[in-house]
């Protein structure tokens, strides 16, 4: 493929995840069915690893996948499941002062964002010639199991300590009698 | 050729739209799923910064966030399950035990 028509073909490739990206987002968090919210989080999610995957991050792409838009997802859903939640009512239904400043704040932090980047965008690297070669399995386990072995074993700690710990907070306590006090 | 700009432009926005979601909904669920959100969006901009400067260490980063979100994201649910046992309602209007 000449190299042009390589470019052409990733910039369509972004617009079309950016795109699909921006407006599960919107979708996401203007939808009044919770479930509705956690699917559009799924398609949010699985775009966002399509992004990765044009980074050529593909172990985070796939990693992306199989643990958010698996386990987290049905973490959601589950707990949704569990809840029976009634509707939100729309916010659309009542204009209040809330969601005006909400929207404006999120504007004007937005613009921030925008203004800063602008602002660096001299100092923005140029695309590396290794970046082929920084997202692999081997390239990630190559570091991961040498320099940050002590974060990785924390890694573990942290998460046996939250899966105790949601066990903890979770469990159903049985109403104590009045002796037992 | 792509220039960094673009993703991280798409990090900013996504990062706001989670950010407007925690403040303008009232499902504590739904709050939870925003958090996601903006994690997945500053994510995005660490494995561009990585992949642009060509070094793996900010994807290690990622790594590391990913395992830090799955635990929030534990702890948080049973949280929410055990506030609505108490209370029936995940609306966050509606929980004010500690409100002052």
């Amino acid at each position: 493929m000449p190299l042009n028509q390589k470019i052409r073909m990733e910039i369509y490739t972004f617009v079309l995840l950016a795109v699909l990206a921006i407006a599960s987002a919107l979708g996401m968090i203007l939808s009044k069915n919770t479930v509705n919210s956690a699917l559009l989080l799924v398609l949010n999610l699985l775009s966002v690893a399509g992004v990765y995957l044009l980074l050529q991050a593909q172990f985070l792409a796939l990693i992306q996948i199989l643990v958010y838009a698996g386990a987290i997802i049905v973490l959601f859903l589950f707990v949704i499941m569990l809840l029976n939640i009634d509707q939100e009512e729309s916010f659309f239904e009542k204009v209040r002062v809330k969601y005006i400043v909400a929207f404006l704040l999120g504007a004007v932090i937005l613009g921030q964002l925008l203004y800063s980047l602008g602002g660096v965008t001299d100092l923005l690297p140029e695309k590396s010639p290794d970046m082929a070669f920084a997202g692999t399995v081997e390239a990630l386990g190559d570091v991961l199991y040498t320099d940050y072995l002590f974060a990785f074993e924390m890694t573990a700690i942290l998460l046996t300590a939250a899966v105790v710990g949601a066990l903890m907070i979770a469990q159903y306590k049985k109403k104590k009698t009045d002796d037992s006090e | 050729m792509i220039e960094i700009d673009w993703y991280l432009a798409l990090s900013a926005v996504i990062f706001t739209i989670g950010l407007v979601g925690v403040l303008i909904r009232r499902n504590a669920i739904v709050i939870f799923m925003c958090v996601e959100l903006m994690l997945n969006a500053v994510n995005l901009s660490l494995v561009a910064f990585s992949a642009y400067h060509g070094d793996v260490t900010g994807q290690i980063l990622v790594f590391f966030s990913l395992a830090v979100a799955a635990a929030e994201a534990v702890i948080g649910l049973a949280i929410i399950l055990a506030i609505f046992r108490n209370n029936l309602s995940v609306d966050i209007t509606k929980i004010n035990l500690l409100r002052w």
